[in-house]
């Protein structure tokens, strides 16, 4: 017997004025939420999911239009004025919210803002409060807990401050917990201890929690029911194992199947999905899914599909969900070209490689007299190479020193200690005509599409550029560039627009064809879809191996996410605190890690598929990450290594006191004194 | 992990020791930077300004020698080395002495006479013009675009193209005008006082005289703080931290006072700090237009005599103000924004 | 299958379309157009001369006529004297457009070498940081504390004999030093930028880097502080000019005009309300066109403006 739900929106439909237009943001949208289930609310940008939620809680701006009910405990929280709204917030409906230091008061503590929560909706003496906010703090495993009471946001490092975000919400033990984008912005092993904090915080206080997200794993991990949004309407929903199992919606099945996963044992290629979310000021009439459905038809330009049952607790809009029920149960929607296995040849050719590289730098302080007061260890004697043809990807979290790593080789310099070696000359022995002659075939792609391209250039120069600093003709060089748009995948016929123009992901495929001008022959590739959405990633991840194929580039791929790492690489090696731990072919590495950090990296790894998810055993790592400026004696790992925690306390001592080197184990290398 | 996360976890225990550290660093830094502003000064004060030509062009003329003596006398004559005359100056001034003006007097005295008419001039026009201007910041922004909010912007913005002399003229007109049409003398446009009265009407006549001067200084200081701060406080509004606060539970109203507020006002201690310059400049105005001797009409008297101790005492005042005012800023925005202790 | 979202509009056109659609800003830009054509084109409305010493700067016809005693009249349009006559005799329009040509072409030039020294000096210290920086960032500060007003009143003795030029260069030294500091920081901010760190590692030499990324990403913070920078020079060149420390006779400013016209204000207002005002629009025209074009710049964050 269904149980009645605990919030019902009804019709929900928000718009903001904007300057080139009415944005509508969330479009005659209805869903119910049942008590104690954790509902997951995933879309990519513009798909209207944040403001949903905000809608709910009624903190959209001013301008914001909004009709339609929201439903909770028998009153249209609508209808409400801030006065009376206030009531409800922090009491029976509370927010998380996605970047946790802007989110809370910088000149306050913590202590306070927590007590100030509880004060606010419950009548009890100050010192009550700061006692109970100790005690919140205790709940949420933060160490020292009665002492960081006093201490200030700033203070804590991302994942405790989001633990701190999370008490603030359960203060007053809410009925429903909302959370935006909890763990996007932190680390993997992070973000896994946040959501079992998340899952922790719904057991406690019984509460429903709706979970915002474009993350297809951290809801097959945490959630019961999920529901997809897409351009600003609800296009599929239902409990999540049947979602992902049989998925109705093409965009579902787009979005499934273009997520590339850690534990997948073979290079399979992923099914792109045309085009880029549509912005919510520009929406295609009839359903906003169309021009990218490869199942359009004219139908779907014209009218705009409603929730439907597709069983009996699944429901789809999709106009023609009956026509092409034949053609989702066979997997074909989605055609991809297999895979073409190029011959691998025998020889590994090293033509990269790193010896010992170090990498500090110093921490000064002060305004006119700078001293010397530490050094930041970013990178601490680390050796990998780099093989002819094949993809090395680097993996690790932030801080670890992957990107330092990326930095030092970029500036063909010699590094500070060690040796990088390319094509056989050492860096420290490059005169300066042969280190601008290697920039030729060293070339980088960053991260940020929407930072790596001049937005005052038009994009034509932008990728003509680093052929003008070689002499090369102007004729030569619009020649090329216009081949180059081709070779991404672009209209050559766009070379006077400016990046504001284009797509993200279209934006990273300029950048890829600006990298690709003087036919480098070696790819540095710095997180390069990590700021693209989800449905978009696949296809500049097909382009990136297809040109890696077609003309035998090799690549050093950085990322921390290792689904797209098992995805792209051939080798990986495994970062931590400015140290390889772990290095081998990735399916060696992925499928039976040795290291124990890899080992818990792998274990907090959402995959997008529920079956897997509820019975994975995690390994959460406690603590956090130490400080480069501090790191920990012996093995830098030893502070939160699971495996060290089981053994004796003389073999404990041996991780304190020495610092393991890499050792080969079958065709990896490990760093572990007691590596499995 | 940004490093100043990390620089934060581990200086907990050094907060006490880290603020006095600050306060002493700063402090150093002042006085460096007074030395070489007054050195700055007296050095391009005695070679722009020619004590000399007030002795030239007489008719009889004043015989030479007796030029020389009378301004060696006040260590002002040019004949002698620019450094030997500086050095002079300095150890009078580190021992307290800051010399004579071109007409034989101490400056001292002088010094001593005019700073306290000054003082009152510049800090109640300085503060009230702060608080006033922050409290109608603070309303402004609640009440956005509406009546209040949009009468004092555009009254804002014609005071700030109004230089402040033209603002003194102004007023001072205004208060003969008001005199006239009431028939009694309320407000008072030349001077410190009546002399003859004494007591609480004594009193009751100085506000007379003071109101207008004051209005003077603090209307330019209403007009720039309220834009500030209702900017600041516009900007606060649309911040994170401050939805967590609604989130929380707390009205608009309530999550603007209690968490936007303390955070809008860090930049207006900033500000004020840094006002202090631009008030000398306002002050020399001011005094001159409603019959002040103060400081800055002191100024200008001695610029326009060529009396260079004078004019070199005033500068090192200045200096020492605005650096002051520097650090005073320095010092408040640590106490105030814990942020800012760690560097 | 990839399509171009081209944006509806422009950037160019969407930054015009904001700065006309914001009423203040127009209303700015009108008066500002009203009164540099009043400065160039008003010596030609006028038969009579702002130069005491020419034949046309004194009208000897109002000694007679006057009223009120020397050579004063009201304004009217008898004998042209729209704006009427002073004590001497000299006509206040003609005087007033030039103290008006005089203020406008001070600030303008003062402006414009400013800006130009704190873009110079402030990219340079931004981009290069290390010593260089931190060198720069001293003689700032040092010029900072030192009291602008008052050494430039202690210098008018130098600039006054040598020509206003002089003055320009003195007020432009004292004024350029808040205007680096910005540009010092939106540089270091930009050499972080991707697009900045692709360009080097593409091998493009520094100059060129500075020249074609990161001054084109300031153009338009310079063109923002430098209208502003207008006014507040405006502003700085009456003030010394009323004291006697700017501009001073035979030639002409606004200041002088309104320091002149100060005495007898009251009863004679025409001497010096003209010359006031037109100050007070001259120089709100300007701070409203200038955060008129802060806003089409840049919509987003508020405490960056003065409204």
């Amino acid at each position: 017997m269904k149980k009645e739900p605990i919030l019902q929106i009804k019709n929900l439909s928000v718009s903001f004025p904007s300057e080139s237009g009415r944005v509508e943001a969330v479009r005659n949208v209805s869903l119910d939420v049942y008590p104690g289930e954790i509902l997951g609310i995933v879309g990519e940008s513009g798909s209207g999911k944040s403001v949903m939620s905000l809608s709910t809680i009624g903190l959209l701006p001013d301008a914001a239009q909004i009709s339609g009910q929201i439903i909770f405990e028998g009153r249209n929280l609508l209808d409400l004025n801030d006065l009376q709204m206030s009531k409800h917030r922090g009491r029976d409906i509370a927010m998380i919210f996605q970047d946790p230091l802007s989110a809370l008061n910088p000149v306050q503590t913590v202590g306070k803002q927590l007590a100030e929560a509880l004060l606010i909706h419950q009548d009890i003496s100050h010192e009550a409060a700061i006692k109970r906010a100790g005690e919140l703090l205790e709940e949420m495993k933060i160490p020292k807990p009665y002492e960081r009471v006093n201490s200030y946001p700033h203070e804590f490092s991302g994942g405790m401050r989001q633990r701190v975000m999370i008490a603030l919400a359960i203060a007053n033990a809410p009925k429903i917990i909302l959370a935006d984008e909890p763990s996007t912005a932190l680390d993997v092993t992070v973000q896994a201890q946040v959501l079992d904090l998340l899952k922790r915080a719904s057991v406690l206080t019984g509460a429903s929690v709706l979970i915002v997200t474009h993350d297809m794993g951290v809801v097959a991990g945490i959630a019961d029911r999920i529901a997809i949004m897409y351009g600003g309407k609800i296009v599929e929903d239902g409990p999540v194992s049947d979602v992902f199992e049989n998925p109705g919606m093409p965009y579902t099945i787009g979005l499934i199947r273009s997520i590339p996963r850690v534990d997948s044992r073979q290079k399979i290629r992923l099914a792109s999905i045309a085009g880029s979310p549509p912005s919510p000021v520009n929406l295609p009439p009839g359903c906003a899914f169309g021009p990218r459905c490869p199942a359009h038809s004219s139908i779907c330009d014209q009218k705009i599909p409603e929730l439907e049952p597709l069983n009996k607790d699944q429901r789809v809009a999709c106009n023609r969900k009956d026509d092409i029920a034949g053609l989702v149960s066979s997997g074909n929607l989605y055609p991809v070209e297999p895979i073409v296995e190029i011959k691998k040849s025998q020889s590994r050719n090293v033509i990269l490689e790193v010896k010992n590289l170090k990498k500090t730098f110093p921490l000064l302080k002060g305004q006119i007299l700078r001293r010397r007061v530490g050094s930041v260890y970013a990178v601490d004697e680390i050796s990998f190479s780099l093989v002819e043809g094949e993809c090395l990807a680097i993996v690790g979290e932030s801080g670890c020193g992957k990107t330092t790593t990326l930095l030092e080789i970029m500036n063909l310099l010699a590094p500070e200690s060690g040796r990088i070696v390319i094509f056989g000359k050492d860096m420290a022995e490059l005169s300066k005509s042969e280190k601008l002659a290697m920039r030729k075939d060293l070339q980088i792609v960053f991260q940020d599409p929407f930072a790596s391209l001049d937005p005052r250039l038009p994009i034509g120069e932008a990728i003509m550029e680093p052929m003008g600093v070689f002499d090369i003709s102007k004729a030569d060089q619009e020649k090329r560039m216009q081949e180059l748009l081709s070779l991404v995948g672009l209209n050559p016929l766009h070379a006077n627009s400016f990046p504001s123009e284009f797509s993200g992901g279209q934006r990273q495929r300029i950048a890829i064809a600006r990298a690709m001008a003087l036919n480098p022959k070696i790819l540095i590739l710095d997180e390069p879809v990590s700021a693209l959405d989800v449905s978009v990633r696949a296809g500049v991840l097909n382009l990136l191996s297809d040109l890696q194929k077609k003309l035998g580039l090799s690549y050093i791929f950085v990322s921390h996410d290792l689904s797209v790492v098992q995805h792209v690489a051939d080798y990986v090696a495994v970062m931590y605190l400015g140290s390889i731990v772990e290095s081998g072919p990735v399916n060696e590495v992925f499928n039976s890690p040795s290291h124990p950090y890899t080992q818990s990296l792998l274990s907090a790894v959402p995959v997008p598929d529920p079956k897997v998810e509820k019975f994975r055993k995690r390994i959460i790592l406690e603590g956090d990450l130490p400080s480069p400026i501090n790191p920990p004696s012996g093995c830098r790992f030893h502070t939160r290594c699971h495996v060290k925690q089981q053994k004796s306390p003389e073999d404990q001592a041996k991780c304190v006191s020495e610092r393991p080197t890499l050792q080969a184990k079958r065709s990896s290398e490990v760093a572990c004194h007691y590596s499995s | 992990m940004s490093l100043l996360g990390w620089a934060g976890a581990q200086n907990e225990w050094q907060k006490g020791g880290v603020l006095a550290g600050f306060v002493v660093k700063r402090f150093v830094n002042f006085l460096l930077l007074v030395v070489i502003a007054t050195t700055v000064g007296y050095l391009l004060a005695a070679t722009a300004l020619n004590p000399r030509e007030n002795y030239l062009g007489r008719n009889p003329p004043i015989p030479e020698n007796t030029i020389n003596s009378i301004l060696t006398q006040v260590n002002m004559n040019d004949q002698d080395p620019i450094l030997e005359r500086y050095s002079d100056w300095i150890s009078g001034v580190v021992r307290g002495d800051l010399g004579k003006t071109i007409f034989n007097e101490s400056v001292n005295l002088e010094f001593k006479n005019r700073i306290w008419i000054s003082f009152r001039l510049l800090i109640l026009g300085s503060v009230l013009g702060a608080i006033l201007g922050v409290l109608i910041g603070v309303i402004s922004a609640v009440k956005q675009y509406k009546f209040f909010d949009r009468s004092f912007g555009y009254a804002s913005y014609v005071i700030l193209s109004t230089p402040v002399f033209l603002v003194a003229i102004l007023l001072k007109f205004f208060g003969v005008y008001i005199n006239e049409k009431i028939g009694f003398t309320l407000f008072y446009t030349v001077g410190l006082n009546t002399p003859e009265l004494t007591g609480f009407a004594l009193f009751v006549n100085s506000l007379q005289h003071l109101i207008l001067p004051t209005l003077a200084l603090t209307l330019g200081g209403i007009a720039f703080y309220s834009r500030w701060q209702r900017n600041s406080m516009l900007d606060v509004l649309g911040s994170d931290h401050l939805r967590t606060a609604r989130a929380k539970g707390l009205t608009k109203k309530e999550a603007l006072f209690k968490h936007g507020l303390r955070v809008a006002i860090l930049p207006m201690a900033t500000f004020f700090a840094y006002s202090f310059g631009l008030l000398i400049a306002g002050a020399a105005f001011t005094e001159s237009i409603f019959g002040w001797y103060g400081m800055g009409e002191w100024f200008i008297r001695s610029v326009n005599s060529n009396d260079i101790n004078s004019v070199s005492a005033i500068v090192l005042f200045t200096a020492v103000l605005v650096l002051f005012a520097g650090f005073l800023a320095d010092v408040l925005s640590a106490a105030l924004d814990p942020r800012v202790r760690l560097r | 299958m990839t399509q171009t979202t081209v944006q509806s509009l422009s950037r160019r056109q969407l930054i015009r379309r904001r700065f006309f659609r914001n009423r203040s800003a127009l209303f700015g830009l009108i008066c500002l157009l009203f009164v540099t054509g009043l400065a160039l084109l008003g010596p030609y409305l006028t038969p009579w001369s702002w130069n005491l010493s020419d034949e046309n700067g004194l009208d000897f016809n109002a000694f007679a006529e006057s009223p009120y005693g020397a050579g004063l009249t009201a304004p009217s349009f008898d004998d042209k004297h729209y704006f009427g006559t002073s004590q001497v005799g000299a006509d206040v329009f003609a005087q007033t457009i030039r103290g008006l040509q005089k203020s406008l072409l001070i600030g303008l030039l003062v402006a414009v070498f400013s800006t130009g020294i704190a873009a110079t000096i402030g990219a340079t210290a931004g981009y290069l940081l290390g010593k260089t920086d931190r060198l720069l960032m001293w003689v700032v500060d040092l010029l900072l504390v030192l009291p602008s007003f008052l050494i430039l009143a202690i210098l008018s003795r130098w600039y006054q004999s040598s020509g206003w030029l002089l003055l320009v260069f003195l007020l432009a030294a004292f004024n350029w030093m808040i205007t680096a500091r910005i540009v010092r920081s939106v540089s270091m901010s930009l050499r972080e930028r991707d697009f900045i760190r692709a360009a080097r590692y593409m091998g493009v030499p520094t100059h060129k880097i500075i020249a074609r990324h990161m001054m084109p990403n300031m153009a338009s913070l310079l063109i923002i502080d430098g209208t502003l920078n207008v006014g507040g020079a405006i502003l700085s060149e009456t003030g010394l000019s009323y004291l006697g420390f700017g501009v001073k006779a035979p030639d002409v400013s606004l200041g002088s005009l309104i320091a002149e016209g100060t005495a007898s204000a009251l009863t004679f207002p025409w001497l010096f309300m003209f010359s006031g005002g037109l100050l007070v629009i001259t120089v709100l025209a300007i701070s409203l066109v200038g955060d008129g074009l802060r806003d089409a710049f840049d919509p987003g964050s508020k405490s960056k403006k003065m409204s």
